[in-house]
């Protein structure tokens, strides 16, 4: 008897045993209408997108230039520049980042403070605001590299020390390091230990068994990172906003020198500094849908392949 | 003990030794260096973002002769006042304002006391058609900034060293008006801004995501769990300036409507957009610390006769709040650093007021919406890059708390240590 009273002190067990049955669905169902809200939020963003910016979402809308000021036409210098962008960035990021994970999983011993360090500053990387990485890019990239290298190359001449997509491509790839180590790490540790030992166990050296088994087993691991990470570079803006991207260009960019067009950057430069916010309306919710398509359908197969791996560890 | 394996006769000591391999010492030592480097990344991030930032420390001559040396070799020598359209140099080809190119440069054309804070708006736009002024009408006006400008004419030297104190005097001011003859960097302002947005993103995304995550850990079937995840972590993969986009076109006009006030874009429409980015970052990492907590708690909880509701909100949640903290703090640094929301669903104002249907300027939008027009190695530039620092350091700091206090508490929690 003595601990009913105790229970009953609790605030769910105030009323009677029926009224406790309304709370306890009463609770359920707040936590329930949270996840509802949170999916119709997403929905009503992907819904409206899809809805405004399907009259004129076309082949030829993706295939052909901007015309008459940015206000008719097409968005394909901004497609092929975010292309570019993330091409480069995926050769720089995805040698790197798979590197570091085998780092991590295969080297690093268990309680080494280098490795801890190593992983605290990825962590690090990836809470870093975007805009830090553009500023980043600006200072570093610019400002030092570029300007050094026209200094020690081009007798002086602007030539590298300005916003290129090169640097941008550098600057995102900094930042989508994280994603690209993180997936590698991940799928690394699914291969089996017995896979590792059977290997060594046969005279292979560590560094043999990692070329020879444990990073065809990471292949899946690679991708997914690097679909991931191309997802995340192209949606990013902040990044490129100082270090690359260009208002319009009249043609695609030729080299790595170039500047570029981007379709993030396009949507809000469309959006807010274009002559005529209103009539360009729906070249706006058409390009981002374009973008969304990109980002999204990237996902998806990330997250396809990532179950698979997952499988493989169960 | 049986030392004595008769195998030891056949391998002489020599060669049981780990043989040295060079391909083997190479292997590890390059893969450990590429990790260094992410190391070194951290470091190089810092140092590059303050070391833009430095000319507002530098009291002393030494730097003096270096911001004359960048000065000059940017061609500018008359550039030590900030109404001036550099636009040109850095993107060659812009489309837009037109007039840029066309303005021919007037000398001490009177336009410029017509609009003084020029930053209101577009300053992309305002700041490009300004023409450059040069001195003659502003005279009368603010003869502190005239002699200022006399002064570094004939002799850089001195005309810094009061730049770089008049700058540091600013900083606390509550205006921003980081582009006229008498510019004032209050970042007071901004850092109000900024919470004022952060707190609004954060009220509404910490108390839907955590329901969600807790819904999705402890009430949910395992069906319903694999469905409902991936779909709010999709929420994580939309671009930013995707959200701010449909922020600033759809819910501005929406909640302008039901709510009817002045200021279409202000502080409440960008703290709902930035709640959006933030929703998914609180919701996994909470997710993941629900279901790190042990089951034997829930099985005794349940045991003792509370019901799922109650395991679930005192039992279940309390064992799980330094995760959920942690949860909360890298929302936080989502949201305190987001660009590209803010630069397009905030208004972009630096009003000082406490309300929320007020246009607001966060630091992160300063910076993105004011780097492309400064001039390298100006105050202004040099400001910006201070305010990236500060960024930086505080995304540190809220990511070292959530790393080291948060899981230390964790594993005594949980392990009893």
């Amino acid at each position: 008897m003595e601990k009913a009273i105790s229970i009953s002190e609790n605030p769910f067990y105030k009323t009677n045993k029926k009224g406790a049955n309304i709370k306890e669905n009463a609770v359920v169902g707040l936590t329930q209408i949270a996840v509802i809200l949170i999916i119709a939020i997403l929905f009503i963003i992907l819904g409206i997108i899809i809805y405004q910016g399907r009259e004129k979402f076309s082949w030829e809308f993706i295939s052909s230039f901007p015309t008459d000021g940015m206000t008719k036409g097409g968005i394909f210098p901004a497609l092929i520049g975010t292309f570019i962008l993330v091409i480069v960035m995926s050769i720089a990021a995805v040698p790197f980042g798979t590197i570091t994970a085998i780092y991590l999983t295969e080297y690093a011993k268990e309680n080494s403070k280098f490795a801890a360090a190593v992983r605290f500053s990825i962590r690090t990387l990836a809470v870093v605001p975007s805009i830090i990485f553009g500023l980043f890019g600006l200072g570093f990239f610019i400002q030092f590299v570029g300007t050094g290298m026209d200094s020690a190359f081009n007798n002086g001449q602007l030539h590298w020390g300005q916003p290129n997509i090169l640097w941008a491509s550098l600057t995102m790839a900094l930042l989508t390091l994280p994603v690209i180590i993180v997936s590698v790490e991940e799928s690394l540790k699914t291969i089996p230990r017995e896979l590792r030992e059977a290997s060594l166990a046969l005279g292979a050296t560590k560094w043999q068994t990692i070329k020879n088994v444990v990073f065809p087993g990471s292949i899946s691991g690679i991708m997914t990172g690097t679909i991931l990470a191309v997802s995340r570079g192209a949606g990013e803006v902040a990044p490129i906003l100082f270090t690359g991207a260009a208002y319009y260009l009249a043609t695609l960019p030729e080299s790595l020198s170039d500047q570029f067009m981007n379709l993030g950057y396009h949507i809000y430069i469309m959006s807010t500094q274009s002559s005529d916010v209103e009539k360009t309306m729906p070249i706006q919710f058409a390009t981002t849908l374009v973008l969304l398509i990109l980002t999204l359908s990237l996902n998806l197969v990330a997250v396809i392949i990532r179950s698979r791996i997952r499988r493989r560890a169960k | 003990m049986n030392s004595e394996f008769p195998i030891k006769k056949t391998f002489t000591k020599e060669s049981l030794k780990k043989q040295f391999r060079l391909s083997e010492f190479l292997a590890e030592k390059i893969i450990s260096s590429v990790a260094f480097l992410s190391i070194a990344i951290i470091f190089l991030i810092f140092i590059f973002v303050f070391k833009e930032s430095l000319p507002l420390f530098s009291f002393g001559k030494k730097d003096k002769v270096k911001t004359e040396i960048q000065s000059t070799s940017n061609v500018k020598v008359e550039s030590y006042n900030t109404a001036e359209s550099s636009t040109e140099e850095n993107q060659p080809e812009t489309y837009g304002a037109p007039a840029e190119d066309l303005e021919p440069e007037t000398y001490g054309a009177p336009t410029e006391d017509l609009n003084p804070v020029t930053q209101e708006a577009k300053v992309a736009e305002s700041e490009s058609l300004e023409p450059e002024s040069y001195g003659t009408v502003t005279e009368d006006l603010n003869p502190e900034t005239t002699t200022d400008q006399e002064v570094v004419i004939d002799e850089k030297v001195t005309g810094n060293i009061e730049g770089a104190d008049k700058t540091w005097s600013t900083f606390f001011s509550t205006e921003w008006v980081p582009v006229s003859d008498n510019p004032r960097f209050g970042l007071l302002a901004l850092l109000i801004g900024t919470l004022k947005v952060t707190i609004i993103a954060m009220l509404i995304a910490a108390p839907l995501a955590i329901l969600a995550a807790v819904y999705t850990s402890c009430f949910a079937s395992n069906r319903r769990k694999e469905i409902i995840k991936p779909i709010i972590e999709m929420l994580a993969a939309f671009p930013s300036v995707v959200i701010g986009f449909f922020a600033m076109m759809v819910l501005a006009t929406f909640f302008q409507d039901i709510f009817g006030y002045d200021s279409r874009l202000n502080a409440f429409i960008g703290g709902v957009a930035m709640a959006l980015a933030a929703i998914p970052i609180i919701y996994t990492i909470s997710e993941d610390a629900l279901s790190a907590v042990p089951k034997t708690f829930t099985e005794a909880s349940l045991a003792l006769g509370a019901s799922k509701a109650q395991t679930a909100f005192f039992v279940i949640l309390p064992a799980a709040t330094p995760g959920i903290f942690a949860a909360i703090l890298l929302g936080i640094g989502r949201v305190f650093g987001e660009t590209m929301i803010a630069l397009m669903a905030t208004g972009n104002a630096a009003l000082l007021s406490a309300n929320p249907f007020e246009s607001v300027r966060t630091f992160a939008a300063t910076i993105g919406s004011e780097m492309a027009e400064t001039v390298f190695g100006e105050t202004h530039y040099s400001v910006l890059f201070f305010i990236g620092s500060l960024l930086f350091i505080f995304s540190f700091i809220l990511n070292a708390v959530a790393e080291f206090y948060v899981k230390g508490k964790l594993i005594k929690k949980f392990q009893g240590k």
